[in-house]
């Protein structure tokens, strides 16, 4: 409920912020016309709000063009937002599950960029060096080696907090800078670069690509995005139906209770930063093996970031992480459609995303606002003060 | 004065906490409230505070009718409340806090006078026999003394009515024979004394009336001389209540558990526990009494492998369990009813059922080869909560949402689910209503019957006295005295509590 409110309340905070920074719409209001301040306003919000549900769905009108001709090309272009859309949520899903497991293991995991880029390194430098193999067998060691490159710097912070106390939050922080330079380094080699050009991007590994879910022309949409969904449901079956999980979500919760019942402490977080790192590996490694094709020193696009808010605002659970991927990459992808249509910047939407997370992080706030009822279960209440008493 | 509080209630979202309640305390008299937890006291006394209002109903102080805005009116009105929870300032001395809040000043700036302040509270602690240093730091002193600075901040605020919430709840017994001595003298002296409790003994001794409290309702008023034990367990819980479980003579076997010289640190690096040696053997019940922080918490985490041992030994059915984890320990058959439920023994944000397999879950039938059963997770759950009658919704309820006794009831249907050899209980009904101590204090005999052996660890002496079939009192880290339960008086033990051989 939270979450849902707190989106609400984000797009509302930014039609008032759009509405006063709208300066043709308060020349009108200082101009003595109110009314006409109160129509050109609220006209540019629906404006800019409609532009942002095509930019992210699709335009009505291609829908039905493409029902009519029915032919691929129309249907290509009436499918294309959603469908980048789909793509912008993919990287999300992988990295904001990855952060999911590793607060539900009460490990904070800030490395999520890091690791990201780490496993897009990992499964370019595979797919290179097994040029000229069957394309189906270099797709799946590239892949795994995006695995086990997050893995292992997910395991390095892991191993440290559990062996001599040092506190997740830093070592990965510290490690994303490592990450970055590693990539760096990597792509002034011969092996990554290519002949020609001085640009930090590697060489297209186009002779290997995730393959497309749609059979039409021209959309980047890909398999990728599928196996980002049946990994959430891997990872919700690992958490609530195993007995590793089992102890990652105790760990997370009561770490003296966990003592208590004999998990191992230490065992618990490299597991869980394994997990967390191997996760937020495999969709780098997706992300050049099938929407980029080329390695490049901003490939990350602040996922490892954008993940920690996704993972609060999907109430760290896997089925809440994925629908918040889709929010947030609808908003950056229909924000592109919105900046040229209506010439409002794409920062709006950064905006209120920021609006977003801030009143996830909020919830009494949002409780005030839509005056709910605290649940009486929880601390500090004055039903829980009187059951107490 | 005479304090009168007349049909008030008090709702809060889901729960009457207050229904119609009156009570009446003279002048110079001392009132006992009595209740389970969630009877309704602590609303009742936060009403009379200041801190809630009621949302009808009267308060009466002389028989004129008041109405307390905030804190601060209550106070004014001469009502002075001690937390079961002290509020001091552990840098001040006891002058600064008693006058913090009420200082007397002097000067043209104002400036605090020391002076004044230090002879009013020497004036009210030699009236009242308090005894207490005025120069002393409030972190110097014992838990005793800072409770009767309390009480010297409301007698410095001209309270002529004392309300003391669970006041004995931090006290040794000897600490509360001499809180009784003062509470009789403040009634002497013409203070109204309120005194609210769990404790049936405390207002049998103290109280010149009783009124008892049960689920937000008046369940009886009543005079000590005309009243019992059993009659005023009856009106707190509602039914029948045996107040110490019948127990047949036991009958020791086989040693199960053997410590030999141990010495544990706390976390502080401190030795803990200096050179303990203890036999528990099967079929008995050793209780172990003590002040709370003379080791007791540390020796248990030694025995269940929660902490490491310094030096000496521990055998558990013959096993050395020196280096042994948990699990192991655990493994060897021994349930362990940790000291503080909701911080070692339950994960308050999981469910009934995941809580119930908390220390199991990797064992047939909750779990093979790393996948859960879930069937037969939620039947083993769900004989749990009809074994051992845990009131709850559901096995899908978070255990954070039970009451205390109910959450104390997963953990013994939990350690009890597995085939028991040794049983370590650790304050097993610290905070629980009379009902839920006889149920668990049943439980436990059993076990015992059944031929476990069991370790319990208590300060409270009368559970130390009802359970035990042999006392052994801690103090200063060591075992300082084992009494067979013929020998174990309230007095001879408390003496040993102390510190005197």
């Amino acid at each position: 409920m939270i979450p849902i409110l707190a989106v609400i309340s984000a797009f509302i905070v930014g039609s008032v912020f759009l509405i006063f920074t709208d300066i043709p719409a308060l020349q009108q209001l200082f101009g003595g016309q109110p009314l006409g301040f109160l129509g050109t306003a609220l006209g540019n919000v629906v404006k800019a709000y409609t532009a942002l549900l095509t930019g992210s769905l699709g335009d009505p009108s291609r829908y039905a063009d493409a029902l009519r001709l029915g032919t691929p090309d129309a249907w290509a272009t009436a499918v294309r937002p959603l469908s980048e859309t789909l793509v912008a949520a993919t990287p999300l899903i992988f990295t904001g599950l990855a952060i999911a497991v590793s607060f539900r293991s009460g490990v904070f995991n800030i490395g999520g960029d890091g690791q990201f880029v780490l496993g897009a390194l990992g499964a370019t430098a595979t797919a290179l060096l097994m040029r000229g193999l069957p394309a189906p067998l270099i797709l799946v060691a590239a892949l795994a080696a995006g695995i086990v490159f997050g893995a292992a710097w997910g395991f390095i912070p892991g191993f440290l907090k559990a062996r001599t106390g040092a506190h997740e939050v830093i070592t990965t922080i510290m490690l994303n800078y490592v990450a970055l330079q590693i990539v760096q380094l990597s792509l002034r080699t011969d092996f990554m670069r290519p002949p020609t050009g001085s640009e930090p991007i590697s060489k297209v590994i186009d002779f290997v690509r995730v393959p497309a879910l749609l059979p039409l022309p021209g959309l980047r949409l890909h398999w990728g995005f599928v196996v980002a969904l049946v990994v959430a449901a891997l990872v919700s079956y690992f958490m609530f139906r195993t007995t590793k999980g089992f102890e990652l979500r105790t760990a997370g919760l009561n770490m003296t209770a966990a003592r208590y019942a004999g998990m191992s402490a230490g065992g618990s977080i490299v597991l869980a930063m394994v997990v967390s790192g191997a996760l937020a590996g495999l969709g780098g490694a997706f992300q050049v093996l099938g929407t980029v094709t080329q390695m490049s020193n901003d490939i990350d696009a602040g996922y490892g970031w954008t993940a920690i808010a996704l993972a609060l605002l999907g109430g760290t659970r896997p089925g809440g992480v994925v629908v918040a991927a889709l929010l947030f990459g609808a908003l950056n992808n229909g924000g592109h459609e919105m900046q040229i249509e209506t010439s409002i910047p794409l920062d709006l939407l950064v905006f209120i995303q920021a609006l977003v997370i801030m009143f996830v992080a909020a919830p009494d706030l949002v409780r005030k606002i839509y005056r709910l009822r605290a649940r009486g279960t929880e601390p500090g209440t004055p039903a829980e003060e009187g059951a107490a008493a | 004065m005479r304090l009168e509080l007349r049909e008030i209630t008090k709702q809060f979202p889901g729960v009457l906490a207050n229904d119609r309640i009156s009570i009446a305390a003279d002048r110079g008299k001392v009132l006992g409230l009595l209740g389970e937890n969630g009877a309704g006291k602590t609303t009742l006394m936060n009403i009379l505070s200041g801190l809630y209002r009621p949302d009808s109903g009267e308060i009466l102080i002389d028989g004129q009718a008041r109405e307390f805005r905030d804190p601060s009116e209550a106070i004014g009105a001469g009502i002075g409340m001690v937390h079961q929870h002290f509020m001091l300032v552990p840098v001040f001395d006891v002058v600064e806090s008693v006058a913090l809040g009420a200082e007397p000043v002097t000067g043209a700036v104002r400036t605090f006078d020391r002076v004044t302040a230090r002879k009013r509270v020497v004036e009210l602690s030699t009236q009242y026999g308090l005894d207490v240093n005025p120069d002393a730091r409030i972190e110097d002193l014992p838990v005793g003394v800072r409770q009767r600075v309390e009480i010297l901040k409301a007698l410095y605020r001209k309270s002529d009515i004392l309300v003391l919430d669970e006041p004995s709840a931090v006290l040794t017994p000897g600490e509360t024979e001499e809180l009784f001595g003062i509470i009789r003298g403040l009634a002497a002296g013409g203070t109204t004394v309120i005194f609210i409790t769990h404790k049936l003994n405390e207002v049998l001794e103290v109280a010149d009336t009783i009124t008892v409290l049960r689920r937000g309702r008046v369940a009886g008023t009543v005079l000590p001389s005309q009243t019992s034990r059993e009659e005023l367990a009856n009106l707190m819980v509602g039914r029948d209540v045996e107040l110490t479980v019948a127990r047949g003579p036991s009958h020791p076997k086989d040693v199960v558990l053997e410590l030999r010289d141990v010495f544990v640190r706390n976390d502080r690096g401190e030795m803990a526990v200096k050179g303990a040696s203890l036999e528990v053997r099967a079929g008995e019940i050793v209780a172990v009494a003590g002040v709370q922080g003379n080791g007791q918490t540390e020796l248990v985490e030694a025995i269940t492998g929660l902490r490491h041992l310094d030096a000496g030994h521990i055998k558990i059915g013959g096993a050395l369990v020196d280096e042994a984890k948990p699990r192991k320990v655990a493994d060897l058959g021994v349930a362990h009813i940790p000291e503080d439920r909701m911080r070692d023994g339950l994960v308050k944000a999981m469910t009934v059922s995941e809580n119930y397999i908390l220390d199991s879950y990797h064992r047939s039938p909750y779990s093979s080869g790393g996948r859960f059963d879930r069937d037969a997770i939620a039947r083993e759950a769900q004989k749990g909560v009809q074994e051992f009658d845990i009131r709850t919704p559901s096995i899908e309820t978070h255990v954070g949402s039970l009451s205390g006794g109910n959450q104390q009831k997963v953990i013994v249907a939990r350690e009890f689910s597995r085939p028991v050899r040794l049983v370590v209980a650790s304050q097993p009904t610290r905070g629980l209503d009379v009902g839920s101590i006889e149920y668990i204090h049943k439980r436990i005999i059993e076990q015992r019957d059944a031929g476990a052996a069991i370790l319990i660890v208590s300060t409270e002496l009368d559970e130390v006295l009802a359970l035990g079939d042999r006392v052994a009192v801690m103090f200063s880290g060591q075992i300082v005295g084992v009494l067979p339960s013929e020998q174990a008086t309230k007095e001879a033990v408390g003496m040993l509590m102390g510190g005197v051989h």
